[in-house]
């Protein structure tokens, strides 16, 4: 009777000292990532290789998701402020909406499903097929041939796809602006620069970046992790993609906090 | 020399190896036989530093390897792993070279490239494999780029994980013959672990079996058939039925 009724507490115990340890695990391979970017041997080839592959590569993904935001952002504000007769404030809106928020979010969460996903698929494949093995044995540290490229190359690239997306959502709203919501092209483009501060688009970058190291981390971090076969990738796979996002969305509340709070 | 002293280790309630205690001579051939699930590989991965054991020691001409520079260590070895373990994000050749490529000895591509090609023809691989992927490589051939791999460094010791394991008889007896010339010319010391008794013919000095994670029997290969072991008898001969548990 007592152990049916103390059954529910024990599965939150469970559950709150899995996800510490989790959460612990998650920190200490930050902590030992940031350690070996900071002590040679580098890899800059590899940096190069990481930088096509998540930087270049993902940009037509974010390209086409911020036109396509901009677009629908565009609308949704026409539609909310002609209640109260607030057409005028679209562009502004618009660009301060992509700026601070959706460009980096959308940003990051759609890299977090190509990027955090092909990390942990790649790494885990490689663990459970003894390649990170062989590394090893040809005197290659994992951490600093597989890890470090990545999360490197991920900080970094964010902010510039991130940058890349605020235009491209601008433009989709106006376009959307221009040809469907009647907006003169000129009065458009100046309602986004005069109301546009370059505090919006730094902030932005900064969540970019945070984004983009918690992608990369994470997709290495379960494949790193990988149990054996292709159940085990699969699975990690799936993690690494669900945390990242979990942890972007968490992250961007942080720092919008830390950012605009009064 | 390798020397192992009392080595244990377990997966969680798992105990794999339960005190061994080996010796491995410079420069001879050691072969350690065991059915599948005996520690085998778990053994070998203990000795490179892949898994930590839990007690005992392993020492390596005199120093115990957990104290030793784990880059100088490790530059002494190499390995042909069970599946080949090549890189599958670059050619032949760079898998070949890789310890060329990077590191404080690193040469020039050029220079590595054609160490690379001359290991490859070594295990009868010719130069236009150097530029295909580890994918596009049947699976004889991808162990014959890993045997290039392994030993493109010259190590002093080489460790050989299943070297036959999915390959057709005649492949087999390519490979054990290759490994069997190459530890003999390059006079390094080569630590095997198979089931596979036509390897075990073909590349060893001396013979170590592990059952129940304990050595069961050692001695010089010559010696192995005449043994009075019944597990070892058990072993050799393949029969179902013997103090060997099987399930069936």
């Amino acid at each position: 009777m007592i152990r049916a009724a103390t059954r529910p507490l024990a599965f939150v115990g469970r559950t709150v000292l899995g996800l510490l340890g989790a959460i612990g695990r998650v920190a200490i391979y930050f902590g030992a990532t940031l350690g070996h970017v900071l002590r040679p041997p580098w890899y800059p080839r590899e940096l190069l290789h990481q930088l096509l592959h998540i930087g270049w590569l993902s940009l037509p993904v974010v390209g086409l998701t911020a036109l396509f935001t901009g677009g629908a952002l565009a609308l949704q504000i026409y539609a909310g402020g002609s209640r109260f007769n607030a057409e005028a404030v679209v562009p502004s809106i618009v660009a301060i909406g992509m700026t601070r928020e959706l460009g980096p979010v959308l940003g990051g969460l759609m890299v977090a499903g190509r990027v955090a996903a092909a990390i942990a698929a790649e790494i885990g494949t490689m663990k459970v097929t003894e390649q990170i093995d062989a590394l090893v044995t040809l005197s290659t540290n994992p951490m600093k041939y597989l890890t470090v490229p990545r999360v490197l190359a991920a900080t970094l690239s964010l902010p510039v796809l991130v940058a890349v997306g605020d235009s491209i959502g601008i433009f989709g709203g106006y376009l959307v602006g221009t040809t469907r919501l009647g907006f003169d092209p000129a009065t458009y483009i100046r309602n986004t620069a005069d109301y546009l501060e370059a505090w919006d688009v730094i902030s932005g970058l900064v969540k970019g970046a945070v984004f983009g190291c918690i992608v990369a981390v994470m997709g290495c971090y379960h494949g790193m992790n990988s149990e054996r076969g292709a159940r085990g990738v699969g699975r990690a796979t799936t993690r690494a993609v669900v945390s990242a996002s979990i942890l972007i969305l968490a992250a961007n509340y942080l720092l919008t906090e830390a950012f605009f709070s009064a | 020399m390798i020397r192992l002293e009392g080595v244990t280790k377990a997966f969680g309630a798992k105990q794999v190896l339960r005190g061994i205690d080996l010796d491995v001579e410079t420069g001879e051939s050691l072969v350690v036989i065991g059915g599948s699930g005996t520690g085998k590989s778990v053994l070998l991965k203990c000795i490179l530093g892949l898994v930590r054991h839990d007690a005992g020691r392993i020492l390596l001409d005199g120093e115990d390897v957990t104290r030793t520079d784990r880059d100088a260590f490790l530059a002494r070895f190499g390995m042909l792993f069970q599946g080949g373990a090549l890189f599958d994000s670059m050619p032949v050749w760079q898998n070949v070279a890789f310890r060329l490529l990077r590191g404080p000895g690193r040469l020039p591509k050029a220079e590595a490239r054609a160490v690379a090609i001359e290991k490859l023809a070594r295990v009868g691989l010719d130069a236009d494999t150097a530029e295909l992927y580890p994918a596009e490589l049947s699976g004889g051939m991808q162990k014959r780029a890993s045997l290039a791999r392994a030993i493109a460094a010259e190590p002093d010791i080489i460790f050989f994980d299943e070297p036959t394991t999915g390959l057709d008889p005649i492949m087999s007896g390519v490979i054990n013959a290759l490994i069997r010339e190459i530890v003999t010319e390059m006079g390094a010391t080569a630590v095997t672990i198979t089931h596979d008794m036509s390897s075990v013919r073909a590349i060893a000095d001396r013979v170590a079996m592990l059952h129940a994670g304990k050595i069961r029997w050692h001695g010089p290969v010559s010696e192995m058939d005449a043994a009075g072991d019944s597990y070892l008898r058990q072993f050799i001969t393949g029969a179902a039925d013997g103090p060997i548990g099987t399930l069936r």
